[in-house]
């Protein structure tokens, strides 16, 4: 975590009971790490126990988008998306081909008939993820709970997870990166993509695209436990007929659709 | 088989011409070791590289090295492997080139990682379900075992074990290149690779490249070297290139009719064989027909085939044909969209749907010619110090039974 520099602190306290040694444990394990700045170069990392407890396979965490809903309402999930996790920039200072997009919204037409959909895309959680699969060093990694994450740790930036996402979900760091988040640090020269906001899952909370949308009325991001019958997502995915985009290739994306 | 009488000797490596060469080399290498530092410091922002065309012009001169250094095995595995005496004069040089191309070729790998201080991270950790991670092993296993094979070829009591372990290096050899192709053969979203051809395929074109490589440096060596080269040997690799090329050809042919049979694969290949610009160009001038038609002509043509000038510069087309097919394959395979909603017109902040742009940048070709240049330093170097070359490559010397017809 050398690379990262902090400019808010998480001061929660820590259970020294759950703390974990192992970089790759920590990220598996459900917990969230604090990095404290005490002086250049000097940290103090803390880590922080996930009130949801270890991630285990009994929940597979899973999103419902509902892809007739407003255009409008999937710029507001991007915006929060970069707020909450400290990715993208002014305008001006964009580089449109390499800078990292975490979610983004794909708009799709139907030339034969000329209908139309705009939904958003982001890393979709396969259970059998290609970027897993391929990535050399295991940092390309699954949780137990289905949330697909790379640890930047380990990661080596050979960019073969990029190459085998039928998603283009995962963005390279091409330069040095600023404002970063205490719970995500980024660093150039490694991958990185929706996280599926683990820090605050890990919390019980919400991700931060989804409760955007909430507190705008909108309910067209559904975010919870498909392990769950009695989940709202797994009532939903029972009761409409939902889609996932290139459902062909067998790799069980956590992310299902309705509308397109 | 004829008891071996060749004597092999270090070159002598002392004139103008060869400490200039070894000078020009180390500029080269010092240009793509500045290049590394300066994609480092500022991040790949500074090469043509993008979140769409992930993997640029290092990757195509680095795979193209490592495939070529299977291949350049291949004069040794004749000769130990087949029993074609002819050959074993130029086994030792055989077996270093193969690791000078995979050392040249992996040099350029890992200095284009986003993280190449990390290099110990991907020898220490392991994903075992990777083809990255199983080549790994592969190149370095590939390391030790022709390391321990040029040694038995060279130390006089080992001689009699070199076939055994010329036969274990060249299954090795074979799995590697398997390895490498399936690099791409295993990317199942990607509509121009995800194919089980791309790993014999690889193995087809590691034969055209390494040997094509091959005859150009013994051609140069021999010839600045001073040593006699004769025809018989050097006719012998045109024959062999020619089968080489046609192989290439016959998989390249293969891939592409099964690819147009399948309608969900027509688009990738109106991409490739006529609607992709450089791609197309690349594809169909220079792979096909510079690279591939051409040099066949050359080489079985008795004007051109029957002289080194001739063979040497169909062998450099190979090379130029080999360059331009990594390119397609690479590059072209990415900058083609993936289909995330079959069928559909799709557009996105994020490039979705459209052809993605690349242009190399200077830092990323300065690098790849880095990775040559230290294959042929390597090359310099090593048959400057050790007895790997013959004193003499005259058909007398190379057959004694030879009448001197041609082959």
């Amino acid at each position: 975590m050398t690379d990262t520099s902090m400019s808010s602190v998480d001061t929660s306290p820590v259970d020294a009971s759950s703390v974990n040694t192992s970089r790759r444990n920590l990220l598996k394990g459900g917990a969230a790490a604090a990095v404290v700045t005490l002086a250049p170069g000097i940290t103090l990392r803390t880590v922080e126990a996930a009130i949801t407890g270890p991630a285990t396979s009994a929940k597979r965490w899973g999103m419902l988008i509902d892809a007739t809903a407003p255009e409008g309402v999937w710029d507001l999930a991007v915006d929060a998306c970069k707020a909450e996790q400290g990715w993208g920039k002014a305008e001006k200072d964009a580089n449109p081909t390499t800078d990292p997009q975490w979610i983004r919204k794909v708009s799709i037409k139907d030339p034969k008939t000329g209908a139309k959909a705009s939904l958003p895309v982001m890393c979709q959680h396969c259970a059998n993820p290609p970027c897993v699969d391929v990535c050399p060093t295991g940092a390309s990694m699954k949780r137990e709970d289905g949330i697909v994450l790379v640890d930047k740790h380990i990661c080596i930036g050979c960019r073969y997870c990029m190459m085998a996402c039928p998603y283009s979900c995962r963005s390279f760091v091409h330069e040095d990166v600023r404002g970063q988040k205490p719970h995500m640090p980024r660093g150039k020269g490694t991958v990185e993509s929706c996280t599926m906001c683990v820090h605050r899952v890990d919390k019980g909370q919400k991700p931060a695209c989804v409760e955007a949308l909430n507190k705008a009325g909108s309910n067209a991001i559904m975010f919870g436990d498909l392990n769950d019958p009695n989940s709202d997502i797994s009532r939903a995915v029972s009761q409409y007929v939902t889609q996932r985009i290139r459902a062909d290739l067998g790799v069980e994306p956590g992310v299902h659709y309705r509308g397109i | 088989m004829a008891a071996d009488t060749t004597v092999y000797k270090e070159i002598e490596g002392k004139g103008g011409d060869y400490y200039s060469l070894v000078g020009w080399l180390g500029v080269m290498i010092a240009a793509g070791l500045g290049s590394v530092y300066y994609m480092e410091h500022h991040g790949h922002i500074v090469t043509g590289m993008t979140n769409a065309v992930v993997w640029g012009t290092p990757h195509v001169f680095a795979v193209f090295l490592i495939v070529a250094a299977s291949g350049a095995l291949n004069v040794a595995s004749i000769s130990s492997v087949f029993g074609k005496y002819h050959y074993k004069p130029l086994a030792r040089l055989s077996a270093i080139t193969a690791l000078a191309l995979l050392a040249g070729g992996l040099m350029v790998l890992v200095l284009d990682l986003g993280r190449p201080d990390r290099l110990i991270v991907a020898m220490t950790e392991y994903n075992f379900k990777s083809i990255f991670a199983w080549n790994i092993y592969l190149y370095t296993g590939f390391f030790v075992i022709v390391l321990a094979y040029l040694w038995m070829m060279m130390e006089r009591r080992m001689v009699p074990h070199s076939k055994k372990v010329g036969l274990f290096a060249f299954v090795w050899r074979l799995a590697l290149t398997t390895g490498t192709g399936s690099i791409f053969g295993f990317l199942v979203a990607r509509p121009g690779y995800d194919a089980a051809i791309m790993a014999p395929m690889f193995i087809a074109l590691s034969f055209a490249f390494g040997l094509a490589f091959f005859i150009i440096l013994v051609s140069v060596i021999y010839r600045s070297s001073g040593r006699p080269l004769g025809d018989l040997i050097l006719f012998k690799m045109r024959n062999l290139l020619g089968v080489f090329i046609a192989a290439a050809l016959y998989f390249t042919v293969a891939q592409h009719l099964t690819n147009l049979y399948a309608a969900e694969h027509m688009d990738v290949e109106a991409f490739i064989l006529m609607d992709g610009g450089i791609y197309t160009f690349l594809f169909w001038v220079v792979q096909i027909g510079l690279g591939s038609l051409f040099p066949l002509a050359l080489l079985f043509n008795p004007a051109t085939g029957r002289s080194c000038q001739g063979i040497v510069v169909a062998s450099l087309l190979v090379i130029i044909g080999g360059l331009a097919q990594m390119y397609v394959i690479i590059i072209g395979g990415q900058a083609f969209p993936m289909s995330m909603f079959p069928g559909m017109e799709v557009s996105s902040s994020f490039f979705d749907g459209v052809v993605h742009s690349y242009a190399p940048s200077l830092w990323e070709v300065l690098l790849g010619l880095s990775g040559v240049a230290t294959t042929v330093l390597i090359i310099a170097v090593a048959v400057k110090y050790l007895p790997l070359l013959p004193t003499s490559l005259s058909d007398a010397k190379v057959d004694p039974h030879h009448a001197a017809k041609d082959a």
